[in-house]
């Protein structure tokens, strides 16, 4: 079968089973989009930003677990992508790109529109192609599909010059199956090593699980919950891993790391035997590398060799997929209680119910804790799948939404992309068209990918947006409190009026002011059919509690504070929270930037706005 | 810090080499010195790394060049016995009474005096880089003109050829419609 290459783009985009694309149109891609009319089957969402494009594709992989797929023009629209192939890049997105390029005779030229887009994705990408002949397409595409998904998903991408697109090739499928001899996607352990690892769990007194998004990934929740289950060991949760084993689960400690729970990172700190499962010890799950769970052996049952002894040194790795590497050591696992172990967690709790925003009585204000604790409780009963942006908003969803399942939480971890959310919302709802789809994002995050707004309502599609409103930059200016002497440089900002904005796109707009109104506005948003956008005008200065400060020991954190009053706190003599010594040390900039003489600058505050 | 020989067969395919050249500078490792030629194998290019770094270092670059979609087997040649060879052109100033003292020295070093002029002496020298080293130090006492080092290229000794295919982990290949096949059963040993 003849084809242009055009055209066996989109043959092989069938073949793979892909029915929507993400995508913005220009002139090196033009020839694919012309022969996009050819096939109806495959559904094309025309995003208002190629970066849009790309959280979507994302947002598609990650709620479905099949590749997404997004394609730009060469020049601005693949250098558009760029911020959305690293967030997929750091997180383990399978995704294939595909970039339009100038003609293969004018490449090096400097043409117009002309970028070296595989010179630029090289470290973004799990790998690239530069496809110069039609008759090379097919094979790229396939080898692209089956790399994106396979061992550790990541993104690929695809630069079609436009005189490949234009020629014609014949289409050989069977002839264009992946050839990949350096590739090794899947590994697997020796036996010895199995051996050790059941020796180590077997032996331990106080072993601890840490379940990264490698338990979603590789669909490993019933095997773990029974590996966890036959010894009893608890488990504690990356912001990725959420959602991998139910919130609710006995065994389920909760969240870890800088704003993780203080008894998780007690526990980490406290354990004799750790072990990592599809997770990647970032700097944001362990603090201080030299101090942590130093007490602990270490498993690590990890897909990529590379992550192994990357950032902790560990006694056994377990090589392979995690789901088939847990089915393997199940059958030499002997049960235990661990009862001391346990008793001692729940020792640690303490105080912590007692501090938690979430047992003070309504006070007429509207926390951000409060509006997600409320969100997550009218919706539980709906398979729901919430899409969180970065920053402050993001920590409190984790902590105070339950999430039940895999996939329900959607997040960018790895990168940590502002405006990620609205445009990976739009995806997931494309891959699960039956699910209620919420974003929470902030003031600051959404106005980076509003425009999306416009996708929305072009496709029609039901998406119930949350922002959580402090008209600041939040997390930055908690940062600012925490270390920077409140100097609050740059991140109050003012937005646009977002029950207007919501009304001028065509979609409904609500604004709660007071807990009281948070019920009724999710009912009303849920009840609504098109899109709503409920801007929840919450606390402005609320602080995500507890934290590790960057670098400090997991162990020394800030607590959360015990909120005799439910007001937060307005200068610095006055505040409720505590620093750990230690935290200061670690987490203070380098003294050349605050020069003893300098002076104070002084703070500077938007204008409160009027709600 | 320690050197390390790294050698790693490639695919010959455009771009490889910035691949490989990229990975280290993104990972921030130091190259001393990096070679790429064919070799006995058609399509496969063969690339020898020197590089600073420790055990742990090692290690990790490569887990790193594994990755590498292109990279189809690496192998650390730092603690076997291996030869190590580079080659120099060295040009070096001689009036008629120090010419007869340098050339005693490329005897002594094995080396070849490759062009001569009045007043400049071109030698070429191969053998392990430290040699090479010493050569260049004795050289600078007669003023060194011009010089260049091809970098390390290493060979394991012995009988058995290492090839381009992994002694311990092997790839698993597509089937027919891109999906994954059933996990071969072959051993790791690339963590530790
Ligand atoms: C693209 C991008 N730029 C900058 C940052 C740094 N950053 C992290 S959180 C944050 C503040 C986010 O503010 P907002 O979206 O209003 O959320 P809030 O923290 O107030 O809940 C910033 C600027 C980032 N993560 N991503
Ligand atoms: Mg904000």
């Amino acid at each position: 079968m003849k084809l242009t290459g055009a055209e066996i783009i989109w043959e092989c985009l069938k073949r793979e089973g892909v029915d929507v694309v993400f995508g913005f149109p220009g002139g090196a891609i033009l020839p694919a989009y012309d022969a996009l009319t050819k096939y109806p089957e495959i559904h094309h969402v025309l995003t208002r930003h190629e970066q849009g494009a790309a959280h979507m594709a994302d947002g598609y992989a990650r709620a479905s677990g099949k590749v997404g797929v997004a394609i730009a023009t060469s020049g601005p629209g693949a250098t558009n992508l760029v911020t959305g192939i690293a967030t997929a890049m750091l997180d383990s997105s399978p995704i294939v790109f595909i970039t339009g390029q100038v003609g293969s005779k004018t490449i090096g030229t400097d043409a117009f529109q002309e970028v070296d887009v595989t010179g630029i994705t090289l470290p973004i990408t799990k790998h690239n192609y530069l496809i110069t002949k039609a008759g090379d397409i097919a094979q790229a595409i396939r080898e692209a599909f089956y790399i994106a998904k396979s061992g550790r998903p990541g993104p690929v991408l695809v630069d079609i010059t436009k005189d490949a697109q234009q020629q014609t090739a014949e289409l050989e499928w069977e002839k264009a199956a992946p050839r990949l001899p350096g590739y090794r996607p899947r590994l697997r352990a020796l036996p010895s090593e199995y051996h050790r690892a059941t020796e180590m769990i077997n032996a331990a007194k106080r072993p601890l699980i840490l379940a990264g998004q490698g338990v979603i990934k590789s669909g490993a929740t019933d095997e773990l919950l029974q590996f966890a289950g036959t010894a009893h060991i608890p488990i504690a949760v990356t912001l990725l891993g959420i959602g991998g084993i139910p919130a609710t689960h006995p065994l389920n400690l909760g969240l870890m790391g800088m704003h993780g729970e203080a008894w998780v990172n007690q526990a980490i700190q406290q354990a004799d035997l750790i072990i990592a499962c599809g997770m990647r010890f970032d700097d944001r799950v362990t603090g201080n590398l030299k101090t942590y769970a130093i007490n602990a052996k270490k498993i690590h049952i990890e897909i990529d060799p590379s992550e192994v002894n990357k950032n902790v040194q560990v006694d056994v790795a377990l090589l392979g997929d995690l789901r088939e590497v847990l089915g393997e050591l199940q059958p030499s696992v002997h049960a235990a209680e661990h009862a001391e172990w346990h008793a001692s967690i729940a020792a640690m709790k303490g105080d912590s119910a007692v501090r938690d925003i979430q047992n003070l009585p309504d006070s007429g204000h509207l926390y951000a804790a409060h509006v997600i604790n409320d969100l997550w409780r009218l919706t539980r009963d709906h398979e729901t799948i919430v899409v969180s942006d970065v920053g402050q908003h993001q920590m409190w969803e984790a902590q105070y939404f339950h999430h039940e399942k895999p996939r329900s939480l959607i997040t960018s971890g790895g990168l940590g992309t502002m405006g990620f959310a609205l445009p990976a919302a739009i995806g997931a709802k494309f891959a699960c068209p039956d699910k209620e789809v919420w974003v929470v994002c902030g003031d600051g995050g959404f106005q980076m990918t509003l425009t999306e707004l416009a996708t929305i309502a072009q496709e029609k599609i039901k998406i119930n947006v949350a922002i959580v409103n402090n008209f600041y930059l939040g997390m930055v200016r908690q940062w600012q409190e925490f270390f920077y002497d409140k100097r609050y440089s740059n991140t109050p900002l003012i937005g646009p009026d977002f029950v207007k904005l919501a009304d001028a796109y065509g979609h409904k707009g609500l604004r709660v002011t007071k807990r009281a109104q948070v019920e009724t506005a999710v009912q009303e948003a849920r009840a609504h059919a098109g899109a709503v956008l409920i801007d929840f005008r919450v606390e402005r200065e609320d602080a995500v509690f507890p934290m590790v400060p960057a670098g400090a020991d997991l162990h020394n954190m800030i607590r959360r504070p015990h909120r005799q009053k439910d007001v937060p706190t307005k200068t610095a003599d006055d505040r409720d929270w505590e620093m750990p010594a230690v935290a200061t040390t670690a987490a203070t900039p380098p003294a050349s930037l605050h020069p003893p003489s300098a002076p104070k600058a002084k703070t500077t505050k938007a204008a409160a706005p009027k709600p | 810090m320690p050197r390390h020989t790294l050698i790693a067969y490639v695919e010959d395919k455009p771009g490889v080499l910035n691949r490989v050249a990229s990975l280290f500078r993104r990972r921030n490792f130091n190259i001393e010195s990096l070679t790429v030629g064919r070799t006995e194998q058609a399509g496969v290019s063969r690339m020898t790394v020197v590089m600073d770094t420790n055990e742990h270092g090692a290690r990790i670059v490569e887990a790193h060049l594994y990755k590498l979609v292109n990279v189809l087997r690496v192998d650390d040649l730092t603690h076997k016995r291996a030869l190590n060879r580079e080659l120099a052109l060295v040009k070096v100033r001689t009036t008629p009474e120090t010419r007869v003292q340098a050339l005693q020295l490329v005897d002594v070093f094995r080396a070849r005096v490759v062009d001569i002029e009045a007043g400049a002496l071109a030698i070429e020298v191969t053998g392990t880089p430290e040699k090479i080293d010493k050569f260049e130090l004795m050289m600078r006492d007669y003023g060194i003109i011009e010089l260049v080092r091809t970098g390390a290229v290493s060979m394991a000794r012995g009988r058995e050829s290492i090839g381009a295919n992994p002694p311990l982990v092997h790839a698993e290949l597509a089937n027919g419609n891109g999906a994954v096949a059933p996990a071969p059963v072959s051993g790791v040993a690339m963590a530790h």
